[in-house]
């Protein structure tokens, strides 16, 4: 739906070509949360800029929905950008105007609805993302959650293709940050939106993203479903992000590993298998001591996940890994 | 007990000069907003630009506006002599304050403006950019609604700074509250008539500001 071919963008800064972003190719799909994950100056703003074309690129091509949006003049740019919602960090909502009259003004700005239209819509808007009743409220006066749901109500008015997060939820609180998720999810559910969001926190892209791009010095390093990235990390920076979400030093850990004897293996499981009584039943036959060194249950999207460390003792080792790599779990032998 | 404390005051006159100085108020504000709100706009639009003919007309105007406003208001007032004749066919007495009024107010004004937009979130913008805006919906429906209350505090200033310019304007004819403290207070030596000018003007100014105050106020929901 969204395809990026070789596009890059320089800039020029004191007399030097800075490159924002390296030539890119990126493919997203229709209908699926699209993460980018990177920290500040990896280039993910400008990538997501390059979409709406806030930012021009330098080269290359953007299609989306196979149409060249890199050829596009000023008032075909203005009509492509009706179908492209955009939210942002800081919402950006009109401080002048109400609630509801920002959520109308991309209906007012295309100037093709009568106002009982418009009311009609922004009602409909306002029920969805549950704020009804400030309707009539100035941005000041709500929470920043509140906030963000305006700036989403007010992004799906001209019912785009295509919504654009901006860190959406980098200046909330984590309550409030898995409340705008949720509905980030439900949007692209029952819409079909396709969202693009940029983060720098892997819990965001674990919680809503079907895929995710990792961003470096201007360069994507990895990418694929999240599930994989997020799971078996290959690039150094996809593995900072990682053990950043899961709370884990390496440093510590690699002590803490001195400290036991035996064979060290990771064991991962998705879905159906996470809450499987697999460990028990090998360690009863192949008569092996296990003792978890490090774990985490839980879910990416909606699909449960488990990821343990453990270090193995005794018994018959090379039974209990022909058991495991039988069974539908992941395991590395890390020592 | 009035008549005793200001024996010289003659209210007829002093009821004639307000009025003068109000007209010369009046009058120069209006065209000073209709010239100074665009030459705002356009100073913080090709400040922020960063193609050359637009850094190229933002350093020209720019270099206009510190010229006009680097005179001294009452070298202005002379220097237009000339050109205030061939706008207003006059170039003394009431009408032939006005222009020099306006041009010493308006490149203040636009400063002002400009400072104004200035102070509104880039964040805003882009997000009205990103509606697929044009250029004049981003300033009309988001740039102006939402400086508004910079604006109101603009104009404000400007209505002030205007209070005192038309004290000046007596020098050619204009006549108004300044000009009578001139020549009654100080060329008569008839301080009374000075004194009741200066409360005058300054009740005058404290109505201006008050009412810019609450203008500020009623258009800011941050």
């Amino acid at each position: 739906m969204i395809e990026f071919e070789d596009v890059y963008k320089t800039y020029r800064a004191a007399g030097r070509e800075i490159a924002a972003l390296q030539p890119t190719d990126l493919n997203i799909r229709a209908g699926e949360v699209f993460g980018l994950i990177g920290h500040s100056g990896a280039g993910k703003s400008t990538l997501l800029r390059l979409i709406n074309r806030l930012e021009e690129p330098s080269g290359g091509r953007i299609r989306v929905d196979g149409e060249d949006v890199t050829a596009l003049d000023d008032a075909g740019l203005r009509r492509f950008r009706r179908q492209v919602g955009m939210i942002f960090q800081h919402f950006n909502l009109l401080s002048s105007r109400t609630v509801a009259e920002n959520v109308a003004m991309p209906l007012q700005l295309a100037g093709e609805s009568s106002r009982a239209q418009i009311d009609a819509r922004v009602a409909e808007l306002l029920a969805r993302v549950g704020l009804e009743a400030h309707a009539k409220s100035y941005p000041a006066q709500l929470s920043g959650g509140q906030k963000q749901r305006v700036g989403i109500a007010r992004a799906l008015a001209t019912q785009p293709k295509i919504l654009l997060c901006d860190e959406a939820t980098s200046a909330l609180d984590p309550q409030t940050t898995a409340q705008v998720l949720d509905l980030l999810a439900r949007i692209n559910r029952e819409l079909n939106l396709t969202i693009v969001l940029i983060t720098h926190e892997m819990d965001v892209i674990r919680r809503v993203c079907d895929r995710v791009a990792v961003l470096d010095g201007g360069s994507v390093v990895e990418q694929g479903p999240v599930s994989d990235v997020f799971l078996h990390p290959q690039h150094p920076t996809t593995r900072r992000f990682v053990r950043e979400a899961e709370h884990v030093d390496e440093g510590e850990q690699n002590d803490d590993f001195q400290h036991v004897e035996g064979r060290i293996v990771r064991l991962t499981f998705k879905g159906e298998a996470t809450y499987a009584p697999l460990l028990g039943r090998i360690a009863r036959e192949s008569g092996i001591d296990y003792s978890i060194l490090a774990g985490r249950i839980d879910r990416i999207r909606e699909m449960p996940y488990g990821q343990l460390t453990l270090a193995l003792q005794g018994g018959d080792q090379t039974l209990a890994l022909q058991r495991l790599e039988e069974a539908e779990v992941t395991l590395e032998v890390l020592r | 007990m009035i008549e005793e404390l200001m024996p010289n005051v003659y209210w007829p006159e002093i009821w004639e000069a307000s009025l003068d100085t109000l007209l010369m108020l009046g009058g120069s504000m209006l065209f000073t907003v209709i010239l100074g709100l665009p030459l705002g706009v356009l100073l913080f639009l090709s400040g922020q630009s960063d193609r050359p003919a637009q850094r190229t007309l933002y350093n020209a105007i720019s270099l206009l506006v510190n010229i006009v406003r680097s005179l001294p208001f009452i070298i202005l007032l002379i220097l237009m002599m000339p050109l205030t004749g061939l706008l207003m066919g006059t170039k003394v007495g009431l009408a032939g304050t006005i222009p020099p009024l306006v041009a010493g107010a308006t490149p203040f004004f636009a400063r002002l403006v400009e400072t104004a937009l200035r102070e509104v979130d880039r964040g805003i913008i882009e997000a009205t950019q990103a509606m697929g805006a044009t250029t004049s919906q981003i300033i009309f429906r988001a740039l102006l609604p939402e400086a508004r209350p910079g604006l109101w505090a603009a104009a404000t200033v400007t209505a002030i700074t205007l209070v005192s310019y038309t004290a000046m304007a007596g020098l050619v004819g204009g006549g108004g509250l300044g000009d009578l403290a001139v020549r009654y207070g100080y060329h008569r030596y008839q301080p009374d008539v000075m004194w009741l000018t200066v409360i005058l003007l300054l009740v005058l100014v404290q109505l201006l500001q008050m009412s810019g105050d609450r203008l500020v106020a009623r258009f800011s929901h941050k």
